[in-house]
């Protein structure tokens, strides 16, 4: 067997949904591929800052405060993309979940922080949804724009959009 | 069991659920030697697929994947 070192293979995600669902999708998929010794970038947009976001509020103008107070919480706040009744099926959803072991969201994405997963969170969609860079949880990247996401999923052998 | 599949790790995975099974694997198979054998024993059947799946991507070798008695027992090798 040759003795080279092998090309660290990549994933490259973007990820604009703040579902409960979907979010466990995402970081399901990036810890596992973390763990398989890929380099993974997940690039944060829109709804899905809130993955990333702390339990603060945001907001500088009125529309961003209001935006700030609706979309306020951070990732234990997403709801199920169906059945969601206000947060009644969040709730049922846990619960479920509990009852066969599932790890919490949070868990998931503190494991993937553990696993040295990439979160960067999308400039554009923090100016326009008013969160300030100290809105995110420790261990987030610097913000970046769509161009260097594309630098990273140009290079990777799996990009996904979720 | 032959000499070489001496057990210097034992994981028990029981009740975790992917990915869990496949990145606690991850996380210790450094914590024994190249050559050294992780036993793992976990519930999730997902797991048969998942942990020789690992194996694959990260060159490390699967010695054994069984049911017994309701559980997975998978004997690990770190390969490098």
């Amino acid at each position: 067997m040759p003795e080279e070192e092998s090309h660290q293979k990549s994933l490259a995600m973007v990820v604009m949904s703040g579902d409960m669902d979907k979010l466990f999708g995402a970081y399901i998929i990036a810890t596992g591929a973390a763990a398989m010794g890929m380099e993974v970038t997940m690039f944060f947009t829109f709804w899905g800052l809130r993955a990333i976001k702390k339990n603060v509020s945001t907001g500088k103008s009125l529309m961003g405060k209001m935006m700030g107070i609706m979309y306020g919480g951070d990732i234990t706040k997403a709801n199920p993309s169906k059945f969601s009744f206000g947060g009644l099926g969040r709730w049922m959803f846990n619960k479920m979940m509990g009852a066969v072991n599932v790890s919490k969201l949070i868990e998931l994405r503190d494991l993937a922080v553990d696993l040295g997963v990439d979160m960067y969170p999308c400039q554009m969609s923090m100016d326009v949804m008013e969160i300030p860079n100290e809105a995110f949880i420790e261990g987030t990247k610097d913000p970046v724009g769509v161009g260097f996401f594309i630098m990273k999923a140009q290079d990777a052998e799996i990009q996904l959009f979720i | 069991m032959s000499e070489e599949n001496k057990v210097d790790l034992e994981l028990d995975l029981k009740g975790l659920l992917c990915p869990l099974p496949m990145v606690k694997v991850s996380q210790n198979i450094n914590k024994v030697e190249v050559g050294g054998v992780i036993r793992a024993v976990a519930t999730d059947p997902g797991a048969m697929a998942d942990i020789p799946a690992w194996a694959k991507s990260t060159g490390n070798e699967v010695l054994q994947a069984e049911k017994v008695d309701g559980e997975f027992v998978f004997l690990v090798k770190r390969v490098k």
